[in-house]
């Protein structure tokens, strides 16, 4: 950005082979991660006054149209029109589980697949910085929660549904968003055109 | 009903003349209260993909408008009529491709044209 307050384009990143969905800027680290309809995720770092990119995500199925961080950052979630929410992890090389890594860029695994309760194309998640529940917008009108059950491990995450709202909208829910300082409070959004809010609380057993 | 009088893009008959589009290849069911799941099959004439696209987002945009119901659509060309088939399938139920397409005035032109009803 110059005195002027312009813009200056710094760089064009052009890996993905088709339309770019979505891009996030990961919560603590110089990182970005993109969403495309080719499929895949991508991930960004800045090197020598360029950007390259580090990590190529592979596994869904069909378009990926949003991702999330959580506060950590060591986790991303991403959603597809496959009907299914990916959890991927970061490795970073000389980790303890011995997972490889080229170079030393961290490598990213799919630890967790959430199939079976989306009925339609996932067009947006986020991932609650305050309490970390996971909310989802869906082609079926319907918002869902999830949260990490009990029997989670660190590298086996396991997520249960704990809210289901069939039809929050009268049609696609295309993006959700948690309230950055107010826990379990949502916000959603659908092509019938309004925004609603709502307010989501943890059952007792999950 | 809706989808019969749509004509060809290339040609000067309607999407039923030519048997692009026929009564068995709609599929109606019901998902909810008062909301039904629209799937079409279509079989294109020729195996040229800008016209397999062009022919799906015409149906697209005319039971969107037409349909006096709620509803989801699926709009797919029959297996096996076409080589790219997966490709179109994925194009035509993208709807930020469909709206972007739109947006497009030369294909707006031709899909309205496809779409109107004559008087």
């Amino acid at each position: 950005v110059d005195e002027e307050e312009e813009y200056e384009c710094v760089s064009v990143l052009n890996s993905h082979t088709q339309d770019v969905k979505h891009v996030v800027w990961h919560p603590n680290q110089e990182l970005l991660a993109s969403a495309s309809y080719d499929d895949t995720v991508k991930l960004y770092r800045e090197e020598e006054d360029d950007w390259v990119c580090c990590a190529t995500l592979e596994g869904h199925e069909s378009t990926v149209w949003s991702l999330a961080f959580d506060r950590s950052g060591e986790r991303l979630a991403s959603c597809s029109d496959d009907k299914t929410v990916r959890i991927w992890q970061q490795y970073k090389p000389g980790n303890e589980e011995g997972v490889a890594c080229s170079g030393t860029d961290p490598t990213w695994k799919c630890v967790c697949n959430l199939s079976g309760y989306h009925t339609r194309t996932i067009y947006d998640v986020a991932w609650c910085h305050l309490t970390g529940a996971l909310a989802t917008a869906c082609g079926d009108d319907a918002i869902r929660v999830f949260e990490e059950s009990a029997s989670s491990t660190p590298q086996q995450p396991t997520f249960s549904l704990t809210a289901h709202v069939p039809r929050a909208h009268s049609q696609d829910v295309n993006c959700v968003a948690w309230n950055p300082k107010e826990p379990g409070l949502l916000a959603s959004c659908s092509d019938d055109g309004e925004i609603a809010f709502w307010k989501y609380q943890r059952p007792e057993v999950c | 009903d809706i989808i019969r009088t749509i004509r060809d893009p290339e040609k000067p008959n309607t999407l039923e003349e030519l048997e692009v589009v026929t009564e068995s290849c709609v599929e109606v069911n019901e998902i909810g209260e008062d909301e039904y799941l629209v799937i079409i099959r279509f079989t294109p004439t020729v195996p040229h993909c800008s016209l397999a696209t062009l022919i799906g987002l015409c149906l697209r945009i005319k039971l969107q408008r037409c349909l006096p119901f709620r509803h989801k659509l699926e709009i797919y060309i029959s297996e096996g009529t076409h080589s790219t088939e997966e490709d179109i399938n994925k194009q035509i139920n993208d709807k930020e491709r469909v709206a972007a397409a739109m947006e497009n005035p030369n294909l707006r032109e031709i899909v309205e044209q496809c779409v109107t009803e004559p008087d």
